[in-house]
């Protein structure tokens, strides 16, 4: 099976063809908001942990390097901490166009403004010129989150994903899942997917720190609460176990490190990854950005409304009353699973047709909403060393 | 008719499809909605809760996704609501703060 995407430099496929204004940190972030206003095809992003947080230049990077941006214009204050010159040389290896706008340099913000333009106009109608070709379907990378999750998303959006999770590595593409803290409590059916020993003990050391970040005496959290409770979940084992059912049941060929030296990108070949970082959704989708990911399938119980600056969401939903009140936010409807009406694979199949079509430019509710979230994760490297992590 | 989902074959317990309550006579389908059994029931179940599908003697496992759910701390018969009266979790058992927690 094929796709319709974008061939970038490197032998990689996108399925959009974004040219990002990033501001490099918040200080610039309206000159980017206004270098982006009223050009279709740019899209302003940038972070808020202050210029001098070089740990999340990983992030940034690989947001830049994802094979969906087109072009990238970085735009800076000018005295930044993180500079950007060593990020252009970074996101240059993609061999894709990036250029800077520096503030202070160019004598203030609206001559920034407008150099600017002229560059991401120069960038949109490079981008404007090419041509979608057919691309298999392998070619694919997909990543998979749940949030605003209720008692029909561990039966029916988490598995209908789960299904179109098997479908894609059985095709050859990659599947990647996030967000460890959802897998305390199914670790171990999860090891038990390993390819090999070492990825069992990453999966085991995956799950295991995020347990130690959030049971620290004095501040634990609650893995299970009255709502779970009420909801029909009895133990922590279950409501792990239907939150990570959107994994599907084929092996796992590792876990893609996120740290503040270092992201990892999902490697070529397929196959379904973990991937290290948090479970917060746009955060999480910006890591699974910046490790390759095209798109992102997303479960909602009572219905997430929110999408990414560089990954379209596909959103997907259980809950019968949610499908009839929010079908303009929903994408896929997974609710004829808990009316009894079609089978878990058969949804798993439509969302996995939906995946194809959406990566081959169909736009999904959220973009056409214009949903473009982004923020970046930070882990606090202080705790880690304190915890012993490191 | 009413139906209760069967996650994996493996399982010995299906979740309610619907809310049931006592007396219905309701039919449990496999993930694929193949009619499997059908079971009568006793005791009020909301949607999403669990039924017991075959007896599971008190301290034997609970299995849900064909896959260790808990295990029975009393002996359950099929039938039987399943839930935190009669089963508890081996990794992480619930606290009292947890059931008050949102």
């Amino acid at each position: 099976m094929e796709f319709q995407g974008f061939e970038r430099p490197n032998d990689l496929v996108g399925i959009r063809n974004t040219v990002l204004v990033m501001a490099v940190a918040d200080c610039s972030e309206p000159a980017a908001r206004m270098i982006a206003a009223g050009i279709e095809g740019a899209i302003p992003v940038t972070q808020h942990y202050g210029c001098i947080a070089m740990d999340i230049a990983p992030t940034l990077v690989g947001v830049a390097k994802n094979p969906n941006v087109a072009g990238i214009l970085l735009v800076a204050m000018g005295c930044e901490g993180m500079q950007p010159e060593p990020l252009v040389e970074e996101i240059s290896k993609a061999g894709k166009p990036v250029d800077v706008v520096n503030i202070q340099k160019i004598g203030g913000t609206r001559k920034a403004i407008s150099r600017g333009q002229e560059i991401v106009k120069g960038m949109v109608d490079q981008a404007k010129k090419q041509r979608r070709k057919p691309f298999d379907v392998s070619r694919l990378v997909v990543g998979v989150k749940c949030g605003g999750s209720d008692t029909t998303s561990g039966l029916a959006s988490n598995t209908a994903i789960g299904a179109m999770s098997d479908m894609l590595v059985d095709a050859g593409a990659a599947v990647v899942m996030i967000e460890p803290i959802e897998a305390i409590g199914a670790e171990e059916p999860l090891a038990a997917r390993a390819v090999n020993e070492r990825v069992k003990q990453q999966i085991l050391k995956w799950v295991g720190n995020e347990e130690k970040r959030w049971t620290v005496p004095g501040a634990e959290m609650d893995f299970m609460c009255r709502g779970n409770v009420e909801g029909g979940l009895t133990t922590l084992e279950e409501k792990s176990l239907g939150a990570v059912h959107k994994g599907g049941h084929r092996a796992i060929k590792g876990v893609l490190k996120n740290q503040e030296d270092y992201l990892e990108t999902v490697p070529p070949g397929g196959g379904f990854y973990l991937q290290d970082g948090t479970h917060m959704e746009p955060m999480a989708m910006s890591s699974m950005a910046a490790a390759g990911v095209h798109i992102v399938v997303f479960a909602t119980g009572r219905g997430g409304v929110f999408g990414h600056a560089v990954c379209p969401m596909i959103k997907v939903t259980g809950n019968p009353d949610t499908w009839s009140k929010m079908s303009e936010d929903i994408d896929v409807n997974a609710s004829t699973i808990m009316e009894s009406k079609e089978s878990i694979e058969s949804v798993g199949k439509r969302i996995f047709d939906e995946v194809v079509a959406v990566a081959s430019g169909k736009v999904t509710l959220g973009e056409q909403l214009g949903f473009y979230n982004f923020s970046v994760w930070r882990r606090d490297p202080r705790i880690e060393v304190l915890l012993g992590l490191k | 008719m009413k139906r209760a989902i069967m996650m994996d074959p493996k399982d010995n317990v299906a979740t309610a499809l619907v809310a049931f309550v006592v007396g219905d006579k309701v039919e449990v389908v496999s993930s694929a909605q193949e009619v499997l059994q059908q079971v009568t029931i006793k005791d009020a179940i909301p949607l999403g809760h669990k039924i017991a599908l075959a007896n599971i003697a008190k301290d034997a496992l609970v299995i849900k996704y064909g896959e260790t759910i808990g295990k029975a701390s009393r002996n359950i018969s099929a039938g039987d609501y399943v839930h935190i009266h009669n089963v508890v979790s081996i990794r992480l058992p619930l606290t009292e703060h947890m059931l008050h927690s949102k």
